[in-house]
């Protein structure tokens, strides 16, 4: 009986791989941002139906744009996180703007109507986008949630001085020794370089 | 914490037998349920596993039960599992999955699916001190995978088919 079930695995999974054969093994992702470049402006709807670019905050010295989603057990850890962000940084000028950068036929829970009732059960109190169609996370090189990118609204444009995470603890803010984004945004509001500009963090990978 | 303890006594105890000269695990905690046990490790206590140095090719797997695209080709590294001689090729299953959903999500998952891979937990919450430490180019996305024996090593940031993987696996044994 075992035999058999391995067998039909095994045919089952020749089969499949016969038609994957053609398929490109490694896809080329575009790169991305790297510090230092100027990042794209966009124009996409908010939970409340509006839409939302960064050139709509004139007054804004920066932004901590940071793709989130509902789905990601990684992304629920930092909501708490990400509200205080927004709470602490907007009035200094560094608003949070949140895009889910997830396709909702990959992962029904990231559906924009589901977006909406999170924003509202969380009491989000940035704007919380979707990414139709799935066109904006890769200009960035956002590969997973949460993946932060604190921008510097300069005159050449809106200018990527810190990629990564959010802190050095997922599970608990209060063990966390390195608060990358907090400590990125005050060292830009005093005029100084960005102390750690790039970090890795574990997250759900995007899905197009 | 007792549970840990006797299961580095087993991994003694079994390596061992075996007569491999390695370094035994230091796990952190364990998980215990429904007659499966998975260990937890930090980045420090698993990093042994990913330098062991005896002749046997290993497939590390990064993944968790959220992650879509790890769970959808978990089959082609079970399958590579069970095709190769134990002393051959080990595949080890890392998960990332989050403690708090070890019990609820993932011991009924790898009881669901009938894994037959060795499982272990990295629960590791300082990922950027780490990540670099696996592979320089990892973002930390997942699934990641490496195949090694000895002191060859490829690591892949990607999905994989059966083929593809057994592929690169061939490129290692």
């Amino acid at each position: 009986m075992k035999t058999l079930k391995i067998l039909v695995i095994v045919t089952f999974v020749i089969a499949v791989s016969a038609f994957a054969l053609d398929k490109v093994s490694n896809p080329k992702m575009s790169k991305g941002y790297s510090i230092g470049d100027v990042a794209t402006d966009f124009n996409l709807k908010n939970v409340d139906d509006s839409f939302v670019s960064l050139a709509n905050y004139e007054e804004a010295k920066g932004f901590i744009l940071i793709f989130t989603c509902n789905h990601c057990p990684y992304s629920v850890a930092y909501e708490d996180r990400i509200i205080a962000l927004d709470k602490e940084f907007k009035a200094k000028g560094y608003p949070v703007i949140a895009i889910n950068p997830n396709n909702p036929k990959a992962y029904p829970g990231d559906s924009f109507d589901n977006m909406k009732k999170r924003s509202k059960e969380k009491g989000f109190t940035f704007p919380y986008l979707f990414d139709d169609g799935q066109k904006i996370y890769p200009l960035y090189g956002a590969t997973k949630t949460p993946h932060v990118y604190v921008l510097e609204n300069t005159a050449e444009g809106n200018v990527v001085r810190y990629i990564g995470a959010i802190d050095n603890n997922y599970k608990d803010p209060d063990a966390a020794t390195a608060k990358y984004v907090q400590d990125a945004v005050n060292a830009l509001l005093e005029g100084k370089k960005v102390p750690i500009e790039v970090t890795k963090a574990i997250g759900c990978s995007i899905k197009a | 914490m007792y549970k840990c303890f006797l299961y580095m006594i087993l991994i003694i105890f079994f390596t061992g037998c075996k007569g491999e000269k390695t370094a035994a695990l230091t796990c952190t905690d364990s998980f215990n349920g429904d007659g499966l046990e998975i260990p937890v490790y930090d980045f420090e206590g698993i990093t042994p596993l990913l330098h062991r140095n005896d002749g046997k090719t290993r497939i590390i797997n990064f993944w968790a039960t959220w992650c879509k695209p790890c769970v959808a080709e978990l089959p082609y590294f079970e399958l590579v599992n069970s095709r190769y001689p134990d002393d051959k090729v080990e595949v080890i299953l890392v998960s990332l999955d989050v403690p708090n959903q070890v019990e609820s999500k993932l011991i009924p998952f790898l009881k669901k699916q009938k894994i037959q891979s060795k499982v272990v937990l990295l629960d590791d919450p300082d990922a950027n001190s780490w990540i670099p430490k696996v592979n320089l180019n990892w973002t930390g996305s997942i699934p990641a995978t490496i195949i090694y024996k000895g002191g060859v090593r490829r690591f892949y940031e990607q999905s994989f088919t059966y083929n593809e993987l057994e592929k690169e696996l061939k490129k290692v044994l």
